[in-house]
């Protein structure tokens, strides 16, 4: 294993250099792959989030979206009002939605399974009921702007410069994710998860720990409303609907609940595919005269596919492509053997 | 072995619905001591320790730990007054490693918060290495468990599986260590095995053991002091020798001989 | 008074409605426990498929709804057979997201045929006025409540008193024994299906009455919900009682409480009630507690 580390680093300096050089590229559609980019990083934070609170710890939760939606308006609120800076609004945006998750978590947790679900659920409607109607903070449904920051002179929803941030918040969220699960915290999740009464009964406190994971889960869901805020610079309460919520927990199914590069999987993948499928509908069909078409393939392919991985993969992309890197490997091995020669 | 009590029970009785599982069971363990609780199947036995590991609140009477009340508390506080436990079932937590699965045992002992956690970097490492370490030393070597700590434990033997089960319920170095059926399913030469760790870590961190076992040749070698249960009532107590010419106790196993099974 | 007794007939009528759709997935529950994420967008496609069949293909009324009943039955049968046969023993969430996922194929089918314009349903009852005290009341509300209480009470006697009923019963309780019994729990849970959807159809077709056709109706899959946490999961006559209370709550939240909390309070009224469910009795008025062993 220690072999493996020693030769990874000049991979970690191609991508590093890749990552800084790249969005200064005069490729034609950088600035689109820019906005994909950026899209996913905003995606991958919520879809780590979600896992480590679904994937993980095992509890069903069809707010996500929702808790996003607290992160971005108290970012627009903090940002248009208040005047706050974004190194102020961005965690604050993460520690309000920690409250609001312990708010919805504390009744909701001591429900399981299908319960727990539909107490989500509700968060999930009344939320975005307090999005519409407390028009006095978030204006409704007529949306709120905010001016986006400046960052060395260009404003934050600048592709490139959100680029940066995203990217850098991202992989700062994957590591958090990946030290969690190295210690304590993380293990006592994951035994919840799996047997949550042996849990109990050896010591854990399983309903502390399941409210930490709702927490830490508000945290990055808060996270990347607010960033969402900043690159989208209006935001409206149909940004923070069940369909968002329901985008999310695709994500982590099509990824791979319970593992760490499944929420980076997944979140490209329920990104990607709308792209993928409208470039696809702009080639094959010059006349589309029906405007509500691209909406309804979209829903089908989407539909379509989530029940297809749950049929034949439920584990999601990351563990087809481990397989692939088992048997990548273990081809590798051969031809070593067999360059190598019959031993004596 | 002193004749201070490490744990003591009265008048414990608990219903489910109309099924009496226990009816006003009186139990003393003294501290040092390897005590048994034998009985037919549906004796109570399990309710009996999953009312002191607090997964049934008892209807009626007191536990007391070592002079303190643990009646009403919540099942994860016991663990931190050093009682562990193994699971009839082993319950494991099957899609963890064996050594994931050893550390969770230890879990009351760990301070990192999530934050620590996250950091890694600093706290939470330095916890990590030392559990490890200490794991490695005390438990992994001991039980034989060093060469399997990184395999997944779903795709254990069962023998094996008992054994990640006992090295967890150890990790928390306990004082009162509680077996459910530590034996059970296992063949001479593991159960033997078995056998040999439960005593050498008995002796070795001066524990007290409470065993429920249905192997009699095992109970009756063991136990320092041995109750016999049966309909949810302690039906009989005493040394091993006395235990086994209990008038009482062979009418209960009618026909089996101390040797028997 | 006469705004309450309004208020309250419409209540009842929905809320019978959402009862009809709700039995049908606590049918689901109980031979398979499955939660029928799609049974919403089911209720919209079997309402779209009977005006199809009345409006665009002009086929008599009768038999139209007949047709109607076979083909979301089959349509229910196949998603049983080809997707969730092979999810069975899965986790609550797997089943869940494929059950979402079905309702979004569903859903962007209706989508892509119909489009997102509301419909005027057909006729298929006698319409008139009809006097309630000092208000009018449209017939529609009434062969809407009748039709539900009707197809309720058949069921609910069917499953407590006809052979099949009592099989799918069985088989829902205990598989293993059911098995040995000679019933054969496949066959059951088809049979699960296709009324289920079945149900859904006839409750698609009353919405659609009463209120007006467009591919939002699958909405209403969702406040099914609280209709079955109320009853409890696993209670046909829970999910009876709970669709009317739910109904008769939604209608009163519309009246009084929107205007005083502002905005479309109605559609939210329904889980703000779940929530104080959850708090208060989470296995609903009839349902039965799970018990976890050692």
């Amino acid at each position: 294993m220690g072999r493996n580390k020693e030769k990874q680093w000049p991979y970690y300096l191609i991508f590093l250099g890749v990552f800084l050089i790249f969005p200064f590229s005069l490729f034609q559609y950088t600035k689109y792959i820019l906005f994909l980019v950026n899209m996913t990083a905003i995606g991958v934070i919520g879809a780590l989030g979600l896992n480590i609170l679904t994937g993980y710890t095992g509890l069903i939760s069809l707010g996500q979206a929702a808790f996003m939606g607290v992160g971005a308006y108290t970012v627009a609120i903090l940002s248009t009002r208040v005047g706050l800076p974004l190194w102020v609004n961005l965690p604050a945006a993460g520690v309000v939605t920690t409250f609001v998750g312990i708010m919805v978590g504390t009744p909701s947790l001591r429900l399981k399974g299908f319960y727990l679900a539909m107490s989500t659920l509700a968060a999930e409607f009344l939320l975005e009921y307090v999005f519409k109607n407390w028009e006095s903070m978030t204006q409704g449904i007529q949306g709120l702007f905010i001016t986006p920051p400046q960052i060395f002179g260009m404003p934050i929803n600048n592709d490139r410069v959100f680029y940066f941030l995203s990217v850098t918040l991202a992989i700062l969220g994957v590591i958090g994710t990946r030290n969690l699960f190295r210690t304590n915290v993380g293990r006592a999740f994951i035994a919840i998860r799996d047997r949550d009464i042996a849990a109990e009964l050896i010591g854990i406190d399983v309903f502390k720990y399941k409210l930490v994971s709702f927490a830490i889960s508000s945290f990055y869901a808060g996270v990347a409303g607010g960033l969402w805020c900043y690159y989208m610079t209006i935001i409206n309460p149909e940004a923070f609907q069940l369909s968002i919520s329901i985008d999310y927990v695709a994500m982590i199914i099509v990824g791979g609940m319970g593992t760490l590069w499944g929420s980076v999987y997944g979140a490209a993948f329920v990104v990607l595919l709308p792209e993928a499928i409208q470039r696809i509908m702009e080639v094959l069909q010059p006349v589309l005269h029906m405007e509500y078409t691209f909406a309804a393939f979209k829903q089908i392919v989407f539909g379509f596919i989530i029940v297809v991985f749950l049929i034949f993969e439920p584990k999601g992309l990351s563990e087809i492509f481990s397989r692939l890197g088992n048997k990548i490997s273990n081809l590798r091995r051969k031809e070593d053997r067999i360059a190598r020669g019959p031993r004596e | 072995m002193e004749n201070r009590p490490h744990l003591e029970i009265y008048n414990l009785s608990l219903y489910f619905g109309g099924v009496q599982a226990l009816h006003h069971v009186d139990l003393k363990v003294k501290m040092g001591a390897l005590f048994s609780l034998i009985g037919p199947n549906g004796a109570g036995k399990t309710s009996l320790i999953n009312c002191i590991s607090k997964f049934y609140k008892p209807n009626e009477g007191k536990i007391i730990f070592k002079n303190r009340e643990i009646t009403n508390l919540r099942p994860h506080q016991v663990a931190r007054y050093g009682v562990s436990r193994t699971f009839q079932n082993i319950e494991l937590f099957k899609g963890m490693t064996v050594l994931d699965n050893i550390k969770l045992g230890r879990h009351i002992h760990l301070r990192s918060g999530p934050l620590a956690g996250m950091l890694y970097l600093g706290k939470a490492k330095k916890e990590e290495d030392a559990l490890e370490e200490f794991l490695d030393r005390e438990i992994l070597d001991f039980l034989g468990l060093t060469h399997i700590k990184s395999r997944v434990v779903a795709t254990l033997p069962y023998g094996l599986q008992k054994k990640v089960d006992l090295a967890r319920a150890l990790s928390a170095k306990p004082e009162f260590l509680i077996l459910d059926e530590p034996v059970a399913g296992m063949n001479r030469e593991e159960t033997q095995d078995m056998i040999k760790h439960i005593l050498e870590i008995k002796k070795a961190w001066g524990l007290t053991v409470f065993l429920i076992e249905h192997d009699m040749e095992m109970v009756m070698n063991i136990s320092d002091w041995i109750a016999v249960m049966n309909f949810g009532e302690k039906m009989a107590e005493g040394t091993p020798d006395a235990v086994q010419k209990d008038p009482e106790v062979i009418r209960i196993y009618l026909g089996h001989s101390s040797t028997g099974g | 008074m006469d705004l309450l007794i309004q208020v309250l007939i419409a209540g009842i009528t929905i809320g019978s409605i959402y009862s009809l759709i709700a039995i049908g997935v606590v049918l689901i529950f109980k031979s398979s426990g499955v939660i029928n994420f799609a049974q919403g967008s089911m209720v919209m496609v079997g309402a779209f498929i009977t005006y199809a069949l009345v409006v665009q293909f002009k086929i008599p009324i009768l038999i139209s709804l007949l047709l109607a009943f076979l083909i979301s039955g089959v349509m229910g049968m196949i998603i049983e057979r080809s997707v969730l046969r092979y999810l069975t023993g899965a986790s609550l969430i797997s089943i869940i997201m494929v059950t979402l996922g079905i309702s979004y194929v569903l859903d962007g089918g209706a989508l892509a045929t119909w489009g997102s314009s509301n419909f005027t349903f057909p006729k298929l009852f006698p319409s008139f006025s009809i006097q309630l005290g000092g208000i009018k009341v449209s017939s529609i509300y009434l062969w809407s409540f009748l039709t539900s209480m009707a197809l309720l009470v058949i069921f609910l006697l069917f499953f407590k008193y006809s052979k099949m009923g009592l099989s799918m019963r069985a088989a829902a309780d205990n598989q293993k024994v059911a098995v040995v019994l000679g019933i054969s729990s496949k066959k059951v849970l088809s049979l699960t299906w296709i009324i289920s959807s079945a149900v859904a159809t006839a409750g698609g077709i009353l919405l659609a009455s009463v209120s007006a056709l467009h591919v939002n109706l699958s909405y209403i899959g969702l406040i099914v919900f609280p209709v079955v946490i109320l009853g409890g999961l696993d209670s046909i006559a829970g999910a009876a009682v709970g669709g009317l209370i739910v109904g008769v709550l939604e209608a009163i939240s519309g009246v009084y409480i929107a205007p005083l909390l502002g905005g479309a309070f109605q559609q939210v009224a329904a889980f703000a009630f779940l929530l104080i469910i959850l708090l208060i009795k989470p296995y609903g008025l009839f349902g039965t507690k799970e018990i976890e062993r050692l």
